[in-house]
């Protein structure tokens, strides 16, 4: 046999490839097909949000985190706004509560929505993603009809959230929870038998236990190795405590279990806001501490004394008193977490963002090694990332 | 709740007494405060005691305080499913003083030291890759310091002519607009001139009552 000489290859991948889910751009060492080395270039997204919130008042901080998982992003408010009342020692009254995990719920539904049926699009099915995003739109007119925005709701406030539901709201959500299981079995049909997206997912990108736990894995992608943690069971926020729910957990860590806990969570999220629906309390939405939460129009138009908070809450904002704290929701990708050092002025001192996708996507390497170049688009779509978070 | 992380702060501070400077329990949230260069011992150890069980690294991250010597906080949080809880460990460096790095007990950790790095210029030593992970290829500074300004130095715009994106100096068509908003009554700790002469004045005035006395 002759000998020949054989040269290992890098591989550009992206930023502009459509399975990069946004603006990736990965450098591949490879040995023939095989991946020897994968090494993510990220920050191509980044707009500098840490900073710019280091320059803006609470209020005006929380619409970035709408733009950071652009995917899901009531969950993020949450995280912020429970930090700040944490700071401010606020009380949320019931139904703000219930409203607010009934939205977080919808943003999860939203995020795995896109998630499932853009990995079948990445792994050759195209049907999903035309059936599964019709109900995307109808959750994006509920958001709009709660707060006037399909995608960037600014909805959440610290203290509740920023007005009450409009009539037959519930209603309508409630009839549409009805409907959707139906449209989760019929992507299921197509996908979790499917023999082309088993060859393609099952097997692929294994993560152990104890490697999650070495690279900060949380959320969907830990549950799907086995491991039973979720942030709305072990450490409940809201009105979490209350829901009757189970974690949803797979056994071998690759992609297909990554999938499934996904598509299960969404069957878990619609009991979840069947719950809200049934149980949504009476009463404020908001909390009723004039110092945080600005009074509503109609009573600006009587009230001196509310014309003036008004004025103060939406020039100067509220003053949050120095402390420090490390606030974490369980985000449709994960444990996504803000850690807010105060001064005791009106702007956050410090917030770092804690990404999920940035302690996942930073596994890739471990993922994608010794795997085949297809796979490692296998491997980036049954991770759930999006650059937003990432890249902040 | 606060008291059982007390005794844990407790704890670990007696198991380290050498490493670990204080810990306090704040909004139901522990915190340590350790010297930089064990805190790769500090995180083995919080990660592998059968008490502790932090066996994940959910972020680190730094903070910025100028007027302070010396002025930069690098913070750990860690979590322990085992127990259910969470600690946070800071520790203090400056722009030249390295701090030693744990990618060797959390792999986790590589990428926000880099970003640590990037954004702040707080150096990692024993850092497997220690680049630039956010801003661009060839960025100059780091944004996040408090003393960067929040426009940048550098702004990119496509060059028609030169079939290229180049640099060029900031430029602002209305200056930044930063309010001050600490209120006259509350806030202000800076003694306005003069006053001091008033503080004097009063000391004067019992120095010379006291020696009246006498």
């Amino acid at each position: 046999m002759a000998a020949t000489q054989i040269r290992n290859f890098n591989l550009n991948f992206g930023p502009q490839h459509p399975s990069a889910h946004g603006v990736l751009r990965m450098v591949l060492e490879m040995d023939g097909e095989v991946i020897t080395r994968a090494d993510p270039h990220i920050g191509l997204l980044h707009r500098g949000t840490e900073k710019l919130i280091e320059h803006k008042n609470y209020i005006q901080a929380l619409p970035y985190f709408d733009r950071l998982d652009y995917v899901s992003p009531q969950n993020q408010e949450h995280a912020f706004a429970l930090a700040v009342e944490k700071l401010l020692g606020l009380e949320v009254p019931p139904r703000g509560q219930y409203i607010r995990v009934l939205y977080a719920e919808l943003g999860r539904v939203l995020n795995h929505i896109f998630t499932v049926c853009a990995y079948a699009m990445d792994t050759g099915a195209m049907t999903p993603m035309l059936w599964m995003f019709e109900d995307r739109e109808t959750i994006m007119e509920f958001c709009e009809r709660a707060s006037g925005a399909r995608m960037h709701m600014n909805y959440f406030r610290p203290g509740g959230v920023s007005h009450d539901l409009p009539p037959e709201l519930l209603d309508d959500i409630g009839a549409w929870a009805d409907t959707f299981p139906k449209m989760i079995d019929d992507v299921e049909t197509l996908l979790t038998e499917n023999r082309i997206f088993k060859q393609r997912t099952v097997d692929i990108g294994v993560i152990t236990d104890d490697q999650c736990f070495d690279w900060g894995f949380t959320g969907p992608n830990l549950r799907a190795a086995g491991v039973p943690w979720d942030l709305r069971k072990s450490q409940p926020y809201d009105a979490y405590a209350k829901m009757d729910f189970d974690i949803v957990i797979a056994k071998h860590g690759d992609c297909y279990d990554r999938y499934l806990v996904r598509i299960q969570e969404m069957r878990q999220s619609l009991r979840i806001i069947k719950q809200c629906i049934a149980d949504m309390p009476g009463g404020r939405c908001k909390s009723d501490d004039r110092k945080i939460s600005p009074p509503s129009r109609a009573e600006m138009k009587n009230s001196m004394e509310a014309l003036i908070h008004h004025f103060k809450l939406y020039t100067e904002g509220y003053h949050v008193p120095a402390g420090e704290t490390y606030t974490a929701v369980e985000a449709p990708k994960g444990e996504f977490g803000v850690y807010l050092v105060s001064d005791g002025s009106n702007k956050p001192y410090r917030c770092k963002i804690r990404a999920p996708g940035f302690a996942h996507l930073q596994a890739m390497d471990l993922l994608s090694n010794g795997h085949m170049l297809a796979d490692v688009v296998a491997n980036i779509g049954s991770l759930d990332i999006v650059f937003g978070e990432i890249d902040r | 709740m606060d008291l059982a992380l007390k005794d844990l702060g407790d704890y670990i501070a007696d198991q380290m007494p050498k490493d670990i400077t204080g810990a306090t329990v704040r909004l139901d949230e522990l915190t340590l405060t350790a010297k930089a260069e064990s805190i790769a011992k500090i995180l083995a150890f919080l990660r592998d005691d059968v008490n502790c069980r932090f066996k994940q690294l959910v972020d680190v991250c730094g903070v910025d305080y100028p007027e302070r010597l010396p002025r930069f906080d690098v913070v750990y949080n860690l979590l322990s499913l085992t127990n259910n809880n969470r600690v946070r460990i800071k520790v203090e460096t400056d722009e030249d003083t390295p701090v030693p790095t744990v990618t060797g007990v959390f792999s986790s950790a590589d990428w926000w030291e880099r970003e640590a790095w990037d954004m702040f210029g707080i150096s990692f030593s024993g850092h497997p890759d220690l680049r630039r992970i956010l801003t661009d290829y060839g960025f100059d500074g780091h944004p996040l310091r408090k003393d960067f300004p929040l426009t940048g130095y550098v702004e990119v715009r496509y060059d028609d002519e030169k079939k290229r994106v180049v640099y060029e100096p900031v430029k602002l068509t209305q200056e930044f607009r930063s309010f001050d908003f600490l209120s006259p009554w509350e806030g202000v700790q800076a003694v306005l001139p003069g006053d001091e002469k008033a503080d004097n004045a009063d000391e004067d005035n019992d120095a010379a009552g006291a020696e009246g006395d006498a």
